[in-house]
């Protein structure tokens, strides 16, 4: 076998590993099933009377892309808790003394999270349709923002790969992950028009890359204009997994169990 | 495969402020078991992690089935197994599912993988837990599933960090017959352990390690006679008979019997014949027994020997860990 099959092979193996795992482990599920649930409750039932969204009959419809933006990222946690437990347990040290693709369980790990990442996106969608949000755009452009938000939440498993190999422990690849994450979500168009924050947090939030990938899912979903949004939100995921994948697989072959 | 099958020259391993390896040199040659004998922290750990590929050393060579760990890594993987102190196993998977796991990463290919899968569950007696989840197992299951999960690929060379620690005696003795069988099919082993008597019962040769120096080497009957062998305690039932017994034991040793605190301790031959004599002999002189213990001798006994000072733990892992923080 050539070594880019080997790569397949083993990648294959390991993304098995991660998918068996799933059914096996109910505890946690909730992070990526309930708790984008109550976000969504939360904001539309709780803050979503006093957010002004013009242009948007209905909150819910203004909210809708940026969460599920979100919960794609957080998917990211399901990743970094999943590492960070393997290097605790010394099973990354087997990994790394068998001849396998030095690659492979990095990327096994992160395309089994996409699965994680599709249950999490139907979850929401179906919320969504529940409580009242409405596709107004085509069925082609739908599908496009699935694939365009399952791309992006595969970078961010590749983001936390990277932060739980720099953490000490489970507990610490969170703290990190949620540090990144906050202010990178919050400080978005995604619950709010960037217009109504203070001028230095609306210029970063015009900046975010998660504004970018949050009016690409604005435009597929409800016909917002897309301006180059969405070439943009697939330019920032695919640079995001090429930086992301070199550090972590370069990370890894140096990684050491605690 | 190489004559030797563990050659090391001069290694050297430094984490920031401490010295894990400070010029260790290791010789094993095909088919024997090399003991690594030392306390936590000594450096043995970071030897294996080493001799396995997970990490690279300062200074010095080490060669694995005549492989440079560093030059030829890759082709080295596919020669050795790891079985670690921490039980490497994935909880969420059954047991086959583990061992069929690592066989596809060996790149033994689906049927023949799932095949010895099979064997090894069944000679590690886990054909019956074959299909539960791992988190299930006992410490001593998942041990043998850690163990079994080093023997997949049939690797010519096996590393075994410390791999008793915390088992219940039963399943050390399975253990270590296991390793036995490995061995006597042809197999070199590298083991690190803390234990005197695991070393003896199972090196061939054991090298005594001790803040990243080997500090003493040889056969563990060389290494005994350095510290002196098994002693015979024998507890009298009254203080005053303390005479009558040295006088009647004097003969049975070559040292004269020792007593403190009506505690009579004497040097005793490995074929321990001298239990039943001593008995006999403190019968006759009428002195009464209140209790009778073989001492044998302890990590610390050899290090007291060698060292002058009981074996210490240090800080390898702490500073491991420092390491990787700074970086």
């Amino acid at each position: 076998m050539s070594s880019l099959a080997y790569v397949v092979a083993d990648t294959a193996v390991i993304a098995k590993r991660n998918l068996l795992r799933i059914p096996r482990q109910p505890d946690l599920w909730s992070s990526f099933t309930i708790q984008p649930i109550i976000f969504v409750l939360l904001f539309v039932y709780v803050f979503g009377g006093a957010i002004q969204t013009p242009g948007y009959d209905d909150y819910v419809d203004f909210l809708m892309p940026g969460i599920i933006v979100q919960t794609m990222s957080f998917g990211g946690f399901v990743t970094a808790i999943g590492l960070s437990d393997d290097l605790r347990k010394g099973l990354i040290d087997r990994f790394r003394s068998l001849p396998m693709a030095r690659s492979a369980v990095l990327g096994g790990r992160t395309l089994a999270d996409v699965a994680t990442n599709t249950v999490s996106l139907v979850v929401m969608v179906g919320v969504g349709l529940l409580i009242g949000f409405n596709f107004s755009s085509t069925p082609l452009e739908v599908i496009a923002g699935f694939g365009l938000l399952l791309l992006f939440g595969y970078a961010f498993s590749w983001v936390f790969a990277f932060v739980a190999l720099i953490s000490k422990s489970p507990e610490g690849a969170q703290t990190l992950g949620f540090l990144v994450i906050f202010p990178l979500t919050f400080a978005s168009s995604a619950f709010v028009p960037p217009e109504s924050m203070p001028d230095a947090v609306e210029a970063f939030a015009e900046a975010n890359p998660f504004s970018t990938v949050v009016d690409a899912a604005r435009a597929l979903f409800v016909g917002a204009p897309a301006g180059n949004d969405v070439w943009a939100a697939v330019l920032w995921s695919l640079g995001l997994i090429v930086v992301f994948a070199a550090l972590s697989v370069h990370r890894y072959r140096r990684a050491v169990s605690s | 495969m190489a004559e030797v099958a563990i050659d090391v020259e001069g290694l050297r391993k430094r984490f920031k402020d401490v010295t894990a390896l400070d010029g260790v040199d290791l010789v094993a040659p095909a088919g024997t078991i090399l003991g690594l004998l030392g306390p936590n922290g000594a450096g043995k750990t970071t030897a294996v992690r080493i001799l396995t590929t997970l990490l690279p050393p300062d200074a010095g060579t080490a060669r694995v089935a005549g492989l440079d760990v560093v030059r030829d890594a890759a082709a080295l993987r596919s020669q050795i197994g790891l079985a670690g102190q921490y039980a490497a196993v994935d909880e969420n998977l059954t047991g086959f599912e583990n061992l069929d796991m690592v066989g596809r990463l060996y790149h033994l290919g689906r049927g023949p993988s799932r095949e010895r899968a099979r064997e090894l569950l069944e000679r590690f007696s886990l054909t019956d837990a074959a299909d539960r989840l791992t988190k299930t197992y006992s410490g001593g299951m998942r041990r043998r599933l850690d163990l079994a999960a080093a023997l997949v690929a049939r690797p010519p060379v096996l590393f075994l960090d410390e791999p008793t620690t915390g088992l219940d005696p039963v399943s050390r003795l399975q253990l270590w017959e296991t390793i036995e069988a490995r061995v006597a099919a042809g197999t070199t082993v590298l083991l690190t352990t803390q234990y005197l008597d695991e070393a003896d019962r199972l090196a061939d040769r054991i090298a005594v390690i001790d803040h990243g120096r080997v500090i003493a080497e040889g056969t563990p009957d060389e290494l005994k006679d350095r510290v002196g062998g098994e002693r015979l305690e024998l507890t009298l039932e009254d203080y005053e008979d303390e005479p009558a017994a040295i006088e009647a034991l004097a003969p049975l040793a070559d040292e004269r019997p020792k007593c403190d605190h009506g505690i009579l301790v004497m040097p005793m031959d490995k074929s321990r014949a001298d239990i039943a004599e001593a008995v006999r002999r403190l019968d006759d002189a009428q002195v009464g027994i209140a209790d009778i213990a073989i001492r044998r001798p302890t990590l610390d006994d050899v290090f007291i020997s060698l060292t002058g000072h009981a074996a210490e733990p240090a800080e390898e892992e702490d500073a491991e860990q420092r390491e990787e923080a700074a970086a």
